[in-house]
């Protein structure tokens, strides 16, 4: 167990109080940056200042605590944890808690959001520390009150008691505490006693979703409004040319058409009217940059991975010498498409620019990027910039980007009108920032029945693999090993999708883990136990994961599949990973249905460090690790001159319920400081299901997805 | 523009739009009936899914002029204070990720249990098809179908 920790953190600079006019006490803090010095509290609930501050506690003269966020949920469960965290260390009851989304406001704009919804991982110490800090706060109070020791006092469920068996609660001094010093260094609960965190706690946004209350970026409106609908260049790689707008102006609501660099806009006073006009507008295109098809990527992708010039990333020891003195060596090319990120709530943002503020509302991951984006795309300051984020329908990297909120803010600076964009699903999966294709070509050698060398090369669109990534399994645990990247730039957009590199580069490692063992006559098991045990003998510094703690998933991996022991007709595939600080171990049971592979059952084994809340961490862990399957076994994307072949869910394949297992997830009991959930149980999954296909039909699947290689039917099913 | 009388939740609202209009965005933009999501447009994702009649139909493919004198129902109007056993089911197995999909979901499995209270697996599987979840939240949603349908037979 974790002891009780007391670690420098001037908490000064990263939280304040103040008594409110109404009663109470405010705190409000700043997890991740230092609080600006001058900042000022408000005393009033409405004049909560989010530029200055990330949330905001207040607890009332009752003992309520409201917790308010400016952050609203992306479906990672993140709105329940940041809270329940905050609560363990105040030491209150969670019925006792609140959780308020600031609401919107349109008229002060007070809410220039200055950054994102972190991950638990980075704001986990310092949302403890609030918590902590401000129960340190309350007992000071009582305390004083008492004219006894703090440290002679006791909380439990928000009651302050001291060693005469007084009692109070904290609303009752939270007068008091507002205009004392704030405590340093504050005692962290030992993990032991949580009470809250742990937890099966739900939603806290629950009863707004299943009564379809407005929450998402493409529910919210302003008088005035008008709907926008963009006409964007059909290809990659073209311009426009000239367009006749005579169609989409006689289209009833239709108000305005306007060009704006590529694009066109239609603007309506509905979405179904700027959508009809926008379908009546005729546009001439030019191709200016190479019109580049699906065919050209492979061929082109292969070239590079076949030719001289990379850039090595790491290099342990001499892969050239292993592989010329191996007895033998397995080399396989893994092959992976272009896939949009199609989150359920279309691409959509509002947009009102007048001359003294830029107001912009909507879904974004990266606000005040984007903020500043806008600001510099407009010529404007950046103070002029007001950004509210709403609930997201789904992010999955693709509301990383702002091109949406760029578009909005240029149509409404161009037209002087409050504007929302709307994608439809076409100009959603049409003009994506696309997971972009990869090869990658895996290369081991063996010598007296031993992996001597690892080599792995990577040709991807545009951009590489990041940094850590070549530290990652098997790095470490190969005396030869190298990994080498090199591109090919192209002008399809493309950018981070949910775990972005790993998602494709676990399935081909741990594909080709499977050949290997097979090749070398080893179990698959023991193969990877075995080479952990050489990283633990000999470690490494520049390893990014635990041997134990991969070794750890791996076991329980075998115990909770039942590995070996399926029946008839049940065929099993395994896959092991680390990656975004998470250790994942997975076993995927299938069976053939009239030569189609159907998968029916997958064995999930996490170590995210503690598990703040089960039940969302359950959700995101499931949701991953199906995702996966879809993903890899179904969607396919392709191009043909630089038009995306798909543009709806007619033509694109996402996963439905009849296609998906049940998952059993098991998550290792563990007080290490919990790590990231929304991405590390994907990555694993499509060698977990390949290896199992292999058994089933003696087919090795090295390209997705795996439906389009398997020589079955590729209907998409709606 | 022509007008069209639409009982929705019970209640009459008149609305002007062109004939073609989808009811999902004379919901959504004139209405304010935002609860009823658009993923599609094309009947292919059951985000819009709403009740028509106590059948659960796309609202994206629906024509205004087509819904005059029926029975239209909304997320917004399945129960009134989101006490209807599939809306206590979803909150039960805690069912949302982002969320956005949800409204539809629930609309389909309430319609399908109205017809089939004691559904099997298999049932179940072909009843929930039509609705994608992109955060795939499906082992979910099929454990709240089965616990709202032990709440209704
Ligand atoms: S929006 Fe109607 S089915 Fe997708
Ligand atoms: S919960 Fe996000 S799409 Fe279903």
């Amino acid at each position: 167990m974790t002891p009780s920790k007391k670690i420098a953190f001037s908490r000064r600079s990263f939280l304040k109080t103040s008594a409110l006019a109404g009663g109470g006490i405010l705190i409000g803090f700043n997890v991740l940056n230092a609080c600006n010095p001058k900042a000022e509290m408000p005393i009033d609930i409405s004049k909560l200042n989010f530029n200055d501050f990330n949330a905001f506690i207040k607890i009332s003269d009752e003992g309520k605590i409201t917790i308010f966020s400016p952050n609203p949920e992306i479906g990672q469960g993140v709105k329940t944890s940041m809270p329940m965290i905050i609560a363990e260390e105040l030491d209150v009851a969670w019925k006792d808690v609140y959780v308020v989304q600031a609401p919107l406001d349109t008229k002060n704009y007070t809410r220039q959001v200055a950054g994102g919804s972190q991950s638990i991982r980075k704001g986990w110490e310092a949302l403890r520390q609030t918590g902590a800090t401000a129960k340190q706060l309350l007992v000071n109070a009582a305390a004083a009150k008492w004219g006894v020791d703090a440290s002679e006092c006791n909380v439990k469920e928000g009651i302050i008691t001291n060693a005469k068996g007084d009692k109070l609660g904290y609303g009752d001094v939270v007068k008091e505490a507002a205009l004392l010093e704030i405590p340093e260094n504050v005692s962290l609960k030992d993990t032991k006693d949580f009470t809250i965190i742990g937890e099966q706690i739900g939603n806290v946004d629950i009863d707004k979703i299943i009564t379809g209350k407005p929450l998402f970026g493409l529910d919210y409106k302003e008088e005035g409004m008008l709907y926008a609908s963009v006409l964007r260049p059909p290809a990659f790689g073209q311009v426009l040319e000239s367009f006749d707008d005579s169609g989409a102006k006689s289209v009833s609501g239709v108000s305005q058409v306007l060009k704006f660099g590529n694009k066109i806009a239609v603007l309506a006073n509905s979405t179904w009217a700027a959508m009809k006009g926008k379908k009546a507008l005729k546009a001439n295109w030019k191709q200016e940059s190479q019109a580049e098809s699906t065919a050209f990527h492979d061929t082109k992708l292969l070239e590079i991975l076949n030719g001289k010039t990379f850039d090595t990333r790491r290099k342990d020891g001499d892969v050239k010498e292993a592989f010329a003195k191996a007895d033998k060596v397995l080399e396989r090319i893994y092959e992976s498409p272009f896939l949009p990120h199609n989150c359920m709530e279309p691409m959509n943002f509002f947009a009102n620019v007048k001359d003294e503020k830029i107001h912009l509302v909507g879904p974004i991951q990266t606000p005040a990027g984007t903020a500043k984006r806008v600001a510099r795309h407009l010529k404007r300051e950046e103070n002029e910039v007001f950004l509210e984020m709403t609930r997201m329908g789904g992010g999955f990297g693709r509301r990383l980007y702002g091109d949406f909120v760029l578009e909005a803010a240029e149509i409404s600076s161009l037209s002087k009108k409050p504007v929302k964009v709307v994608f439809s699903r076409e100009d959603d999966m049409t003009a994506g920032t696309y997971r972009p294709a990869i090869k990658y070509k895996i290369a081991a050698s063996i010598k007296d029945g031993k992996l001597t060398g690892y080599h792995l090369k990577e040709a991807a669109v545009n951009n590489n693999m990041y940094g850590l990534i070549p530290n990652f399994f098997p790095a470490g645990a190969v005396e030869n090993y190298q990994v080498d990247t090199t591109n090919y730039k192209s002008n399809i957009t493309t950018g981070a999708w949910r775990a972005p590199y790993t998602n494709f580069l676990a399935s081909a490692e741990q594909s080709f883990f499977d050949e290997l063992a097979e090749l070398m006559g080893v179990d698959r098991i023991k193969l990877h136990m075995d080479l952990l045990e050489q990283v633990k003998t000999n470690p490494n510094p520049k390893v990014e994961y635990s041997p134990d703690r991969l070794q750890n998933v791996i076991k329980l991996a075998v115990e909770k599949s039942n590995w070996g022991k399926s029946e008839k007709g049940v065929y099993q595939g395994f896959s092991v990973y680390y990656c975004h600080n998470t250790h994942v171990a997975e076993v995927a049971d299938i069976t053939m249905e009239n030569g189609i592979p159907s998968v029916k059952k997958v064995t999930c084994i996490v170590d995210c460090g503690i598990v703040v809340n089960p039940l969302g961490a359950t959700n995101q862990v499931k949701g991953g690790v199906i995702d996966g399957i879809g993903h890899t076994m179904y969607s396919d994307f392709s191009f043909n001159n630089g038009v995306p072949e798909s543009n709806n869910f007619n033509s694109y394949q996402l996963i439905r319920m009849g296609q998906t297992p049940k998952v059993d997830v098991h998550f290792v009991e563990s007080d290490i400081d919990p790590t990231g959930l929304g991405e590390p149980t994907l990555p694993p999954i499509g060698a977990a299901v390949a290896n199992a296909i292999y058994k089933a039909t003696g087919k090795r699947l090295t390209k997705q997805p795996y439906m389009s290689n398997l020589n079955v039917d590729k209907k998409v099913m709606g | 523009m022509p007008t069209f009388n639409l009982k929705i939740n019970n209640e009459t609202h008149t609305v002007e739009a062109d004939m073609d209009t989808p009811l999902l965005w004379v919901l959504r933009d004139q209405l304010n009936f935002v609860g009823t999501k658009f993923g599609c447009g094309i009947g292919q994702c059951g985000a819009c899914t709403i009740h028509i009649d106590g059948n659960a139909m796309r609202s994206c493919l629906l024509q205004v002029s087509q819904a005059e004198g029926m029975n239209i129902t909304t997320i917004e109007g399945l129960s009134k204070d989101g006490d209807h056993p599939v809306q206590q089911a979803w909150k039960e197995v805690d069912v949302p990720q982002c969320g956005y999909c949800q409204a539809g979901q629930i609309m389909t499995a309430s319609a399908f249990l109205k017809n089939n209270p004691n559904p099997n697996e298999t049932e179940i599987r072909n009843a929930m098809h039509g609705n994608i979840c992109r955060c795939a939240a499906y082992n979910s949603i099929e454990e709240a179908v089965k616990v709202a349908a032990k709440k209704i037979s």
